[in-house]
């Protein structure tokens, strides 16, 4: 029987990898990846929120709503992100978190 | 529908620690692919049609296109065996695991969340014309500032990949 908890769980999980990612990894692109990775995971527990959440068997559709706003939001987002790693990248030579560090010095 | 669940459950996770896992960027971007079929797989096993179609459509499609065509554009070796810092590793999975702990914790405190998901009445399956009618209707303002929002993410992807920024 799939209850709303296997779907908030799988969801944490996959958030959990994600961070774990954006945590472990110095890839400018993979910490990317992993940051995509984490919004879904929000975007599935929505979604079972909306389903689990009826009025006279139609889930509510709000949610639905919200993740596809999510999903436009998220693709704007990786467009205008992967062109600042395009014009770091073209201006240092460099994809490594741990490299970009001339505010520091 | 319980081992259909945990099978793509499976993918999705599998993939997920794909992406974390590999060293080649080219093979992240692969397993980012396969876990979000996985996902869409789950938003379609909710009856989520729209959502399963557009993660596939958008994610799958376009994104991941787009994260594979800026790694062969900036040519992207694997990452040389560098060392780990062991802290590093350790402080990140601890952080992680107490996280992922509290999560299953909370979910499972949740009196909702032991309840089967209810059944769907009939008219649930038109999910692309129930989610339609309400976005062009209380969501109308909404769906035109996301419109502004894509049209202001086009000009500055264009201006931010000029070659001189002036």
């Amino acid at each position: 029987m799939l209850t709303l908890g296997h779907y908030l769980i799988a969801s944490g999980l996959l958030f959990s990898v994600g961070f774990i990612g954006v945590l472990l990894r110095r890839n400018v692109i993979i910490i990317f990846m992993c940051l995509e990775l984490m919004l879904s995971a929000a975007n599935l527990s929505l979604v079972a929120f909306s389903r689990y959440n009826q009025t006279a068997g139609l889930p509510d559709y709000n949610g639905d709503v919200l993740v596809f706003f999510i999903i436009t939001v998220a693709a704007a987002e990786v467009a205008v992100g992967l062109a600042i790693i395009v014009a770091l990248f073209r201006s240092r030579q460099i994809t490594d978190v741990t490299a970009m560090n001339s505010m520091k010095n | 529908m319980t081992a259909l669940f945990y099978f793509f459950a499976f993918v999705m996770l599998a993939g997920g620690l794909g992406v974390v896992l590999t060293r080649s960027p080219v093979t992240s971007a692969f397993s980012m692919v396969v876990s979000f079929l996985g996902l869409a797989a789950l938003f379609i096993m909710l009856h989520a049609y729209l959502i399963g179609t557009l993660q596939i459509l958008v994610y799958a499609g376009a994104i991941m296109v787009l994260f594979l065509f800026i790694i062969m554009l900036l040519d992207l070796k694997a990452e040389e065996d560098r060392k780990i810092s062991l802290f590093t590793v350790i402080g990140g999975a601890l952080l992680v695991s107490v996280f992922a702990s509290q999560i299953i914790k909370v979910v499972k405190a949740l009196p909702a969340a032991a309840e089967a998901m209810p059944e769907l009445s009939a008219s649930a399956s038109e999910d692309v014309k129930n989610t339609g009618l309400l976005m062009f209707t209380d969501y109308v303002f909404p769906l035109q500032i996301i419109g502004v929002l894509l049209l202001v993410a086009t000009v500055g992807v264009i201006v931010l990949s000029k070659k001189e920024l002036k």
